[in-house]
């Protein structure tokens, strides 16, 4: 890792148990409550915000996972097509308030694109949006319910989420975008 | 790793699968590779998922031309590739030769820069005269998928049959499997075709049916088809020994007066694929058919619905593996474009 540490596994956790009582708190309870992983990150997570819940409310939350590749915006500008990662959502979303869970809310392209392919499986009551870090640089009018760290960057910057599920380890670091100062936009 | 980026740069690959998909066209199963191979699999596995939804449609092809141009009958290729360009929200135009003006001696290369002019960006063929493909291919701009050709190849029924072998064999796998492929090999493209994917991943594969129709098939499997091992035989019986999967191939009635056949009695009589003759291969043996049957020829009708045949999975699965070769298609398409 060259990057600058955010965030480290102890300041994951915190946030990861602040959202699980935010959620709750917004919900009212539990009841009709259920989360919704954007593949491949926000899978761990809303896995980690369940396991809270259950602990803080005695109550079990179905937790799903969602890929959006099929439904990118970008799928025309990509130079090769993205690997899909497969989508398990083992209840029924309808009626349901769903909580979709990401890592890093930037443009927002994505989690349009996931409440696209959210819909296709049915008619939530209400959708939310849970993310560990908010790096800013919307494109769309998207905002999150439920935010671990605000992180202000610039365009020029990664911000990278490493989480033990997926990566061994749990962190979120921020770097330069390599070759961005050629101030070159990423295609 | 994520970037937290993902809309303006693609998705690294995950590190388990650095697989990518090379192919503009796809002519034939002889340049897949077995990662390649799999990476069709595993996709195909998530358009299931897809066609199993309330709504089996996903946007990822919005605003691609497929154009179907079709110069042979066909149902089961046609509609497949029609629905699973659908699905994907690709803009499906359908050409049959004989309504088109291919009828008034329109050239072959004529006609696919005609489909291009009016703004195909992949064009799904199927040709009596093998190579036709090929030759479309080295004009059109855009991705040719093979439709079937001659006797040459149909990539999209090899690929749909490993699909439904992999879904139906205990453990998936077809390593060391028998595979016995019975009938009209000579004129079958769909054994061409399946000669180089079973081979590809592992299968010990047996051709079999009358010397007539199985010519050229010895010098190849003596040589070695790429490394590939197969067995060429008309030992039916041998053939269907222990087999774990049997497919039988369409007697193509039109070519009987060729003479390669004494009558379709006698090949029913002694190559058909009856219960009874069944019976050698293992207890739970797959059947297999690419359609359309000649029932009581190559198949007995009872087989054919027998609780063994997974002939109506290899329609359904047709969809699933169509809808994968499509999405992969439309990303290296883009790739050579350059972006």
């Amino acid at each position: 890792m060259t990057g600058r540490r955010i965030m480290t596994a102890e300041d994951i956790r915190r946030a990861t148990i602040r959202i699980s009582h935010e959620i709750v708190e917004k919900h009212a309870g539990t009841d009709g409550l259920a989360l919704v992983g954007i593949q491949r990150r926000g899978v761990p997570l809303a896995t980690r915000i369940a396991a809270a819940i259950r602990e803080n409310e005695g109550a079990d939350v179905p937790v799903g996972a969602l890929d959006i590749t099929f439904y990118r915006d970008d799928l025309s500008l990509v130079a090769q097509q993205p690997i899909v990662k497969g989508t398990d959502i083992a209840f029924d979303l309808n009626g349901r308030t769903i909580v979709l869970v990401d890592d890093v809310l930037y443009t927002g392209r994505t989690i349009r694109a996931a409440m696209d392919a959210l819909i296709d499986y049915g008619r939530p009551q209400a959708i939310r949006l849970a993310v560990l870090v908010d790096r800013g640089h919307r494109e769309l009018p998207i905002r999150a319910d439920h935010v671990g760290k605000n992180v202000p960057t610039s365009r020029e910057e990664l911000v990278r989420v490493t989480l033990e599920e997926v990566d061994g380890e749990d962190a979120v670091e921020i770097e330069r975008r390599p070759g961005a100062d050629a101030g070159g936009s990423a295609a | 790793m994520s970037t937290g980026d993902r809309p303006e740069a693609a998705i690294p690959a995950p590190a388990a699968a650095p697989v990518r998909w090379p192919h503009r066209h796809l002519l034939d199963v002889d340049a897949l590779t077995r990662p390649e191979i799999d990476l069709v699999m595993r996709t195909a596995d998530e358009m299931h998922d897809v066609l199993a939804r309330p709504i089996p449609k996903v946007p990822a092809l919005r605003g691609l031309g497929v154009t179907i141009l079709f110069y042979e009958a066909s149902t089961r290729t046609r509609v497949s590739f029609e629905v699973a360009a659908k699905n994907l929200s690709a803009d499906v135009v359908n050409i049959a030769a004989a309504s088109s003006s291919v009828s008034k001696g329109e050239s072959l290369v004529d006609t696919v820069r005609t489909v291009e002019a009016l703004g195909a960006d992949m064009i799904v063929m199927r040709h009596s005269v093998s190579g036709a493909p090929y030759l479309a291919a080295e004009v059109f701009g855009g991705s040719v998928l093979n439709g079937g050709d001659g006797w040459h190849a149909h990539p999209s029924q090899a690929l749909l049959d490993l699909y439904t072998l992999r879904s139906r064999l205990p453990g998936g796998s077809l390593e060391g499997r028998k595979v016995v492929i019975l009938g009209d090999v000579l004129h079958s493209r769909v054994a061409r075709s399946n000669v180089w994917t079973l081979t590809a991943m592992g299968a010990d594969l047996w051709l079999c049916g009358p010397t007539t129709l199985l010519r050229g098939f010895d010098a190849w499997a003596a040589r070695g088809a790429a490394g590939r091992r197969f067995t060429v035989t008309s030992d039916v019986a041998a053939a269907l020994r222990d087999a774990d999967v049997v497919m039988a191939l369409r007697i193509q009635k039109e070519r009987m007066a060729s003479g390669l056949l004494p009558s379709l009695r006698e090949y029913a009589a002694r190559y058909g694929l009856t219960q009874e003759r069944l019976r050698a291969a293992r207890p739970g043996a797959l059947v297999m058919h690419p359609g359309p049957l000649n029932e009581g020829v190559e198949i007995a009708a009872d087989v054919a619905v027998d609780p063994r045949s997974v002939i109506t999975d290899q329609v359904a699965n047709g969809v699933a593996v169509r809808m994968a070769l499509l999405y992969l298609m439309a990303g290296a398409r883009r790739t050579e474009a350059g972006g």
